[in-house]
């Protein structure tokens, strides 16, 4: 089985005083999870989408997909977890509520904040994530990367060209990413914030999709405003 | 949704753009697959169609020759993952007498409107064909294509006298090919004559009664009917070749685009009482009919898959200029895009 996994566990402190969390905003008159989320359902090899957010606004959530036509049966909606991680082990204790879990089956998981995202990267992830543990989507740095553990001066510039930008969707083994992350210390849980990491730092391979520069997350007022005009933008014809 | 439209922008220039669409609204939803070039999408890629056309109608996207799968139809009607030929033709009123492809009302991708450079295809339901789902789908891309040939058929089936024991094919390339396979499956006691002048492309008519050079066709030669598929400076002289050739009361389809004006032994034509069929692109009905034979004469499938020429893996916008640049150089057979973009 191939699962989807949409976070939307985060509350967008990162949005300034708004009302509601960033996936709600409306990106061209319509809430930035709800494109999200149409990308997904286009894909037919997608078995089923699980919707993760707080749990004060699932009744939000769910009411948004009905607004916009969204009933299909196989997508559902469920309370996210207290970080990133936490959330996708919900959605995975989700799937086994309702169906056992084979070593075959993989999870996409996808931030409800990077709407743009192709048919090709969502392919590509189904692709590899059924021939490895675990895959990122990512794009290659463009900028240099400056490391500087104390703010204050560099430690080091690493080779650009061996680094990339993370995005999403990441893929994982269900099973797979379950054991790995029962393996971790509660200490090491709340250090390791992306699940790609999990495997790494594990010495297990991690497979790299190519993403796109455009492919970007929607998390402050000013990615909002672009993502915005890039709609807008584009002459309809 | 946001979907991604690979639009020209400027010659040999192709950028992203974005546009929103709701998958609930009434549009059938398609993931084009296999994408083909036409000379005409070329035309504009290197900017050849002139600056005021290219000012008029760019950013666009080009293609109009696709096949794809259904995505999500919001009513149900196509399952998920059935294949299709989408048709580019957008007619926006109907008239009892003139067809759909020349109303000036109709829309036509990658002519004005966005073609099939898309990540998904939102499109009307009546635009839609379903193909054999088991047919190959790189020979499918390019049905538009046949499709053309099927329309110039018909309208002749229509218009020209029931004598019917031969016909003529001017132009070796492929739409010469495509018209004179389908005329020898649909006349298959018919005597199809392809006139060309390319040693390699005659030969790749192996299912044609005969091949005639243009420059060697035999004293008091004759045909019933004429099928000109030259295009260019070429269509004139095909036209002379015709008009010399074929029998009084005979009809000339021309289907070979030129971009300047040909001139045309009216004389000939009075004398011989000749009829002039003029087509252009193909409709709905057109494509319905070219599937309907592809179902009834699966070997003409096979026939068409020898115009295959390159097969593009296209998963970026550098990968789709490789297969436009890469078709400039190809003499014979189609480019397809394995759209995976």
């Amino acid at each position: 089985m191939i699962y989807a996994g949409i976070l939307a566990g985060g509350k967008g402190t990162r949005m300034g005083n708004v009302p509601m969390p960033k996936q709600f905003l409306h990106l061209n008159e319509k809430p930035i999870i709800i494109h999200t989320i149409e990308k997904f359902i286009l894909n037919k090899k997608i078995d089923t989408i699980i919707v993760a957010t707080p749990k004060e606004w699932i009744r939000h959530t769910t009411d948004t997909l009905v607004k916009y036509g969204l009933t299909m049966p196989n997508i559902k909606v469920i309370e996210g977890g207290t970080d990133r991680n936490d959330t996708i082990m919900n959605i995975i204790s989700y799937i086994e509520s309702v169906s056992p879990v084979s070593d075959e089956d993989i999870i996409i998981t996808h931030d409800a904040v990077r709407p743009f995202l192709t048919h090709r990267i969502i392919e590509q992830n189904i692709e590899e994530g059924l021939k490895n543990d675990a895959v990122d989507t990512v794009i290659s740095a463009i900028d240099t990367i400056v490391e500087s553990t104390d703010g204050e001066y560099i430690s080091s510039i690493p080779i650009r060209s061996h680094m990339y930008q993370g995005q999403t969707p990441q893929t994982f083994k269900i099973n797979k990413l379950k054991q790995i992350y029962s393996m971790l210390s509660e200490e090491e849980k709340e250090i390791l914030t992306d699940a790609c990491k999990i495997f790494a730092i594990k010495g297990l391979q991690v497979k790299l999709v190519r993403g796109e520069t455009f492919n970007i997350k929607v998390t402050t007022p000013y990615d909002l405003s672009v993502s915005n005009a890039i709609l807008k933008g584009s002459m309809d014809k | 949704m946001i979907n991604q439209i690979y639009r020209l922008v400027s010659p040999r220039q192709i950028e992203v753009t974005y546009k929103d669409s709701s998958i609930t609204a009434e549009k059938v939803v398609v993931r084009p697959t296999h994408l083909s070039i036409c000379a005409a999408d070329q035309r504009y890629y290197t900017g050849t169609r002139g600056e005021e056309a290219m000012k008029k109608k760019l950013p666009m996207a080009l293609i109009h020759e696709g096949v794809g799968e259904i995505a999500y139809d919001p009513q149900d009607e196509f399952p998920v993952g059935t294949k299709v030929v989408m048709v580019p033709n957008k007619p926006t009123e109907e008239d009892p007498y003139i067809r759909e492809n020349y109303l000036t009302t109709s829309h036509f991708r990658s002519s004005g409107y966005d073609g099939f450079m898309q990540d998904y295809v939102f499109i009307r339901r009546d635009r839609l064909i379903v193909l054999p789902q088991d047919i190959d789908m790189n020979v499918a891309a390019y049905t538009e294509l046949v499709s053309v040939a099927v329309h110039a058929i018909t309208r002749f089936e229509e218009k020209s006298i029931k004598r019917r024991s031969s016909f003529g094919v001017w132009g070796d390339g492929n739409l010469g090919f495509i018209t004179s396979l389908f005329l020898k499956t649909l006349y298959p006691d018919c005597k199809v004559t392809i006139f060309g002048k390319t040693d390699y492309k005659l030969n790749q008519f192996s299912f044609c009664d005969e091949a005639i050079y243009i420059n060697d066709i035999p004293e008091g030669y004759e045909i019933d009917h004429a099928f000109e598929c030259a295009g260019g400076k070429g269509s004139q002289y095909a036209i002379d070749q015709i008009i010399d050739v074929i029998k009084p009361e005979g009809s000339i389809a021309l289907l070979g685009v030129s971009e300047y004006p040909v001139e045309i032994n009216t004389r000939m034509v009075l004398e011989k009482g000749l009829t002039l069929i003029g087509s252009s692109r193909s409709g709905v009905a057109d494509f319905q009919r070219t599937v309907d034979i592809y179902k009834e004469h699966p070997e003409i499938v096979e026939y068409l898959a020898t115009l295959i020429g390159q097969v593009f893996h296209v998963t970026s916008v550098q990968d789709a200029l490789s297969a436009f640049e890469s078709d400039l150089s190809n003499s014979w057979g189609k480019t397809i895009m394995n759209w995976k973009i």
